[in-house]
């Protein structure tokens, strides 16, 4: 069997009093594109940070391909925070720059390429673009690596539905078959024909995980829908 | 061409139905290329994985197959097609009898409503 590209063994995190992830045992495959949906506080960008080791675990491990977060994994994770981290000063070019010279995986041409059909010029400036044409950088950027796993944390919640349907595009063409790419959103209808998997966490605890295709040939109802009434307020 | 797809069904057999309709309607006309699973997912919205999961079970049942490494085509034999075309119009048939049933009509009065329909159609 190939190695699960994620893996979770009793993970657990810690915030002072609140637990943001309570003993978390999970397995994702390569290849796939999975939804990782919560509502809001449920611990999804804490799980997000700890696969990019941005965060250490208080209890438990998480594995990369295999490996404790570190420099072998960040090289092949390709993470995108939920809030941008472009300096304004920043003109697309000097991304561009700042990208090549960090990530040896990074594909400069595909960046460009899919930066001009957007009609973003790589002498724009950062600090003039809106919040919607900010985010569209980022991700361009974040998918022009060639990574093993893609951490998408909330990528389409500033962006309209055309730019959304422009991004999901993105990432569906751009993933190559054996990367996985991990997508938080709370947004799910808008997503849900991407994906092969869904992962529910709710109140740091998965509590489903299986294939969208088996949720609706079992519950005759979508993703979205059994959102709705999982997680029903 | 839209891909219309509803919520409560698997995708990928709704993604198989289509092609289905496609083939049968002469759409894909037999001997045709098919896009790359790719692009067909992407003209779909939908996971490369998905597309390839539809394609894999229609390679099953004869009605695309492939060339290794030249891609996808639509069958050439005919029977084939036939026979799919022959099995959609009878689960058509099927589903607009059962409709009727359900209006209460029997099967000679949906009969008589028919010809009726179809000498108005002509």
């Amino acid at each position: 069997m190939t190695q699960p590209i994620l893996q979770c063994k009793r993970l657990t995190k810690v915030f002072g009093a609140k637990t943001a992830l309570a003993e978390v045992s999970l397995e994702l495959p390569k290849g796939k594109i999975i939804g990782l949906l919560g509502p809001n506080g449920s611990g999804k960008t804490t799980l997000i940070k700890l696969a990019a080791g941005l965060l250490k675990p208080s209890e438990g491990e998480i594995r990369v391909d295999g490996n404790l977060p570190g420099i072998e994994t960040k090289a092949v994770v390709s993470y995108l925070p939920e809030r941008t981290y472009l300096s304004d000063w920043m003109r697309v070019c000097d991304v561009l720059d700042f990208f090549e010279d960090f990530y040896a995986d990074f594909d400069r041409a595909r960046a460009v390429d899919m930066l001009e059909r957007l009609d973003i010029t790589t002498s724009a400036k950062i600090k003039t673009m809106s919040k919607g044409t900010k985010e569209k950088v980022q991700l361009i950027l974040v998918m022009s690596r060639k990574a093993s796993l893609y951490l998408l944390d909330e990528p389409i919640g500033g962006v309209d539905p055309a730019a959304r349907d422009y991004i999901l595009n993105t990432i569906i063409s751009n993933y190559d078959t054996n990367a996985t790419v991990i997508i938080s959103t709370h947004l799910i209808a808008d997503i849900e024909q991407v994906l092969d998997e869904v992962v529910f966490i709710s109140k740091g605890n998965v509590v489903l995980h299986s294939s969208v295709d088996e949720i609706r040939e079992q519950n005759g109802k979508s993703v979205d829908d059994l959102f709705r009434e999982v997680f029903k307020c | 061409m839209a891909w219309d797809l509803k919520n409560d069904r698997p995708i990928y057999l709704q993604l198989i139905e289509e092609i289905q309709r496609r083939i049968a309607a002469g759409i894909y006309y037999p001997g045709e290329k098919l896009d790359s699973v790719r692009d067909m997912a992407q003209q779909a919205s939908v996971n490369p994985n998905t597309m390839q999961k539809a394609l894999s079970e229609l390679e099953r049942d004869g009605l695309v197959y492939s060339q290794r490494t030249n891609g996808r085509y639509i069958t050439e034999e005919t029977e084939i097609i036939e026979k799919l075309k022959s099995d959609l119009a009878s689960k058509q048939t099927d589903e607009f009898f059962e409709k009727m049933y359900q209006l209460g009509f029997n099967a000679s009065q949906i009969i008589s409503f028919v010809k009726q329909k179809a000498n108005t159609n002509e």
